[in-house]
C-alpha cells in the first residue's frame, strides 16, 4: 500500500481487503441461492416446497447478518477508487447501484420477516427457534410487504445481472483493475497495478 | 491506473457477445426456476385458481373451505401425549385456542345443507412462543391419493364432459370409496357432533427422539343425532353457524384429541388410506369451545390455518399434502388479505 498525498489516514488502497473480498462472495452465493429459492418455492407445490422455505427464512437472516457486517466493515475499510478515466455517467451508475445493491441486501430479509410477521406466521430459522414478530398483524401491512418483497426481488435480481455484466465489462473490455479488486483469485495483493 | 493492454475491436466484440451469453443465460436460469418454461408444473396458483368456479373466486375469503366461522377456547392437555411427542402443547396444562368451523365449498354464501363436507381449522399457543396448526375435515380419508389427483379432480370437476367425473373416478379407484362415504354417512345437525379428522400423517418425536408416525382426530363430546339432509335444507341456510352459537352460548362444546400411532408398513403418505381401527390411539386431551364470533371480525378471520406451522417434536412426513397445502393456503392468504376491501370488516367487532 501506499501512501501518497491524501494522507496516512486514507491509503490509497487498490483491492478491497480480503474479509471484503471473502464477504462479498460468500454472499453472492448465499444471494443468488436465495433469489432462485424465492422464485421456486413460490411455484410448487412438490414435497420440497417446505425445504425451501425453510432455506429461505434460515439463509434471509444470514444474509441480513452477513449484510449488516459487510456495511460495518465498508464503513470502516472503504473501497477502492474508481479509474480516473471512468466516463461519469458509469461512475454514477456505479456508485447508485452499489447505493441500491447494500439496501436491499439489509432491505430484503427484513421486509421478508416483517411480513410473514404481519401474517402472524412464524418464521422458523433452526428447529425450536422461531423468531420474534417485527410487524403487528395486520392484511393492508401484509399485502404492501408481499409486494415489496416480490417487486424487489426481481429488482435485486436484474440489479445483479447488470452488476456481472458490469463486472465482465470491467475485466474483459476496460481491463482496468476493477474487477480485480474484488476477484476471487489468489493472486498476491501486492501484485495490483502499480500507481 | 495504468491502461494495461486495451483488446483489439475483434476482441471487443467477442467479449460483449460473452457478457451478453453470461447474462442471458442466468436470466433463462432464473426464468426456468420460476416455471416459465414448465406450463405442466403444478403451482399453489393454479391450484388456488381452481377451487373458482364459474362466477370467480370469492373475493377476500379464503379460496376454498370458504364459508366459516370463528371460536375461541382452550386446549387442555391431560399429559398423555408427552410420551409420542417432546412438543409443550402435550405437557399437562390448559393452552388457549383460536379455531374456524367450516364447510369444503368455495362460496361463503354456500347453504349449508348442501356441504358434505365440514371441517375445523385449530391453532394452539403454548407459552414457549410456539403453535401448533391444523385444519381438519369431518370426512375419515380424503378424496384422492396424490395432489396430482387432487388437481385432475378440480379439473374434471370444472369440466363440461358428463363423463369427465366417471372418468375420473376409473381412473382414482379411491375416490369411489370417498364417494361411498359420503354417501352412507349420516348428516348432522350441528360442527359440534361432527370428528374432525387430521388426515395427513405426521412424524412425532418424543423427549428421547424416537420418532413415530401418527395421524390425530377430534372425536365430539356431543353424542351425533343423524338428521336427513332433506330436514337439513329445511332449517336455512345459515343454520350451522346459528346452531353453534346458540350452543355454545347455553355452554361449551368438547372434542377429546385422539392421537392414533401407525404400526410399521402403515400408508403414510396417502391420506385416502385409513389405518386399521386397531391401531395404538391415545388421548392427548380435550378442546373446550366456548365462545363463537363471526369471521368478518372474528380472531380467526386473518388466521392461517397451515398444517405445516408445528411446534417442535413435530414435523411432516412423506405424506405429500402438507407441503401442497402450505404453498396453496399461502397463496390463498396473500390474495383474500390483498381483498380485504371486498369483505369489510363490522365497525362492531373487535377486528385487530
Amino acid at each position: 500500500m501506499t501512501n501518497i498525498e491524501r494522507g496516512r489516514t486514507m491509503p490509497v488502497i487498490h483491492r478491497f481487503n480480503p474479509l471484503q473480498r471473502t464477504l462479498h462472495w460468500v454472499m453472492a452465493v448465499c444471494i443468488l441461492t436465495m433469489l432462485f429459492i424465492g422464485v421456486g418455492m413460490a411455484s410448487t407445490v412438490a414435497h420440497i416446497y417446505l425445504r425451501l422455505v425453510h432455506i429461505h427464512e434460515t439463509l434471509g437472516l444470514a444474509i441480513l447478518i452477513l449484510a449488516l457486517i459487510r456495511l460495518a466493515v465498508r464503513l470502516g475499510y472503504g473501497a477502492p477508487p474508481l479509474p480516473l478515466d471512468l466516463p461519469e455517467p458509469m461512475k454514477l451508475a456505479a456508485y447508485l447501484s452499489h447505493y441500491a445493491l447494500y439496501a436491499l441486501m439489509i432491505a430484503m430479509p427484513l421486509i421478508g420477516w416483517a411480513m410473514l410477521s404481519a401474517a402472524d406466521y412464524p418464521v422458523t430459522v433452526w428447529p425450536g427457534v422461531w423468531l420474534p414478530r417485527i410487524a403487528p398483524q395486520s392484511a393492508s401491512l401484509h399485502t404492501l410487504l408481499w409486494n415489496a418483497h416480490f417487486y424487489l426481488a426481481f429488482l435485486f435480481f436484474a440489479l445483479i445481472l447488470m452488476h456481472l455484466a458490469a463486472a465482465l465489462f470491467h475485466a474483459l473490455i476496460r481491463r482496468d483493475g476493477v474487477f480485480d479488486s474484488m476477484g476471487p483469485l489468489l493472486k498476491h495483493d501486492e501484485i495490483a497495478p502499480a500507481e | 491506473m495504468p491502461q494495461t493492454s486495451r483488446p483489439s475491436p475483434g476482441a471487443i466484440i467477442g467479449s460483449l457477445v460473452l457478457i451478453a451469453a453470461v447474462v442471458a443465460f442466468a436470466a433463462a436460469a432464473f426464468a426456468f426456476t420460476a416455471g416459465l418454461f414448465s406450463p405442466d408444473r403444478l403451482t399453489p396458483q393454479k391450484l388456488v385458481d381452481g377451487f373458482a368456479g364459474p362466477s370467480g373466486p370469492p373475493l377476500g375469503h379464503r379460496r376454498n373451505h370458504s364459508k366459516g366461522i370463528c371460536f375461541t377456547g382452550m386446549f387442555e392437555a391431560n399429559g398423555a401425549g408427552s410420551e409420542l411427542s417432546r412438543a409443550q402443547v402435550f405437557a399437562k396444562g390448559q393452552y388457549p385456542v383460536i379455531g374456524r368451523f367450516n364447510l369444503a365449498v368455495a362460496d361463503p354464501n354456500a347453504d349449508d345443507a348442501k356441504a358434505r363436507v365440514r371441517g375445523l381449522g385449530l391453532m394452539i399457543a403454548t407459552p414457549d412462543g410456539q403453535e401448533w396448526r391444523m385444519a381438519m375435515i369431518d370426512a375419515p380419508f380424503f378424496p384422492v391419493a396424490t395432489v396430482e389427483a387432487f388437481r385432475g379432480l378440480q379439473i374434471a370437476s370444472a369440466s363440461k364432459a358428463p363423463d369427465a367425473i366417471p372418468k375420473f373416478a376409473e381412473a382414482h379407484p379411491e375416490f369411489a370409496t370417498f364417494g361411498g362415504w359420503a354417501k352412507s354417512a349420516p348428516w348432522t345437525g350441528s360442527y359440534a357432533e361432527e370428528p374432525y379428522n387430521a388426515l395427513n400423517s405426521f412424524i412425532f418425536t418424543d423427549g428421547s427422539g424416537n420418532d413415530r408416525a401418527v395421524r390425530w382426530s377430534l372425536v365430539p363430546a356431543a353424542q351425533p343425532v343423524p338428521v336427513s339432509p332433506d330436514e337439513l335444507a329445511k332449517r336455512g341456510p345459515n343454520f350451522l353457524e346459528t346452531e353453534i352459537a346458540d350452543r355454545i352460548k347455553a355452554g361449551p362444546a368438547r372434542w377429546t384429541m385422539k392421537v392414533t400411532v401407525a404400526n410399521p408398513g402403515d400408508p403414510t403418505a396417502d391420506p385416502s388410506k385409513a389405518w386399521p381401527e386397531d391401531r395404538r390411539a391415545v388421548d392427548v386431551g380435550t378442546l373446550t369451545v366456548d365462545k363463537i364470533e363471526a369471521e368478518a371480525d372474528g380472531p380467526c378471520r386473518d388466521v392461517n390455518f397451515d398444517p405445516t406451522v408445528l411446534p417442535t417434536g413435530m414435523r411432516p412426513s412423506d405424506d405429500p399434502f402438507p407441503a401442497a397445502r402450505s404453498s396453496t393456503y399461502r397463496v390463498s392468504y396473500d390474495r383474500r388479505t390483498a381483498e380485504e376491501k371486498d369483505y369489510p370488516r363490522n365497525a362492531t367487532g373487535s377486528g385487530q
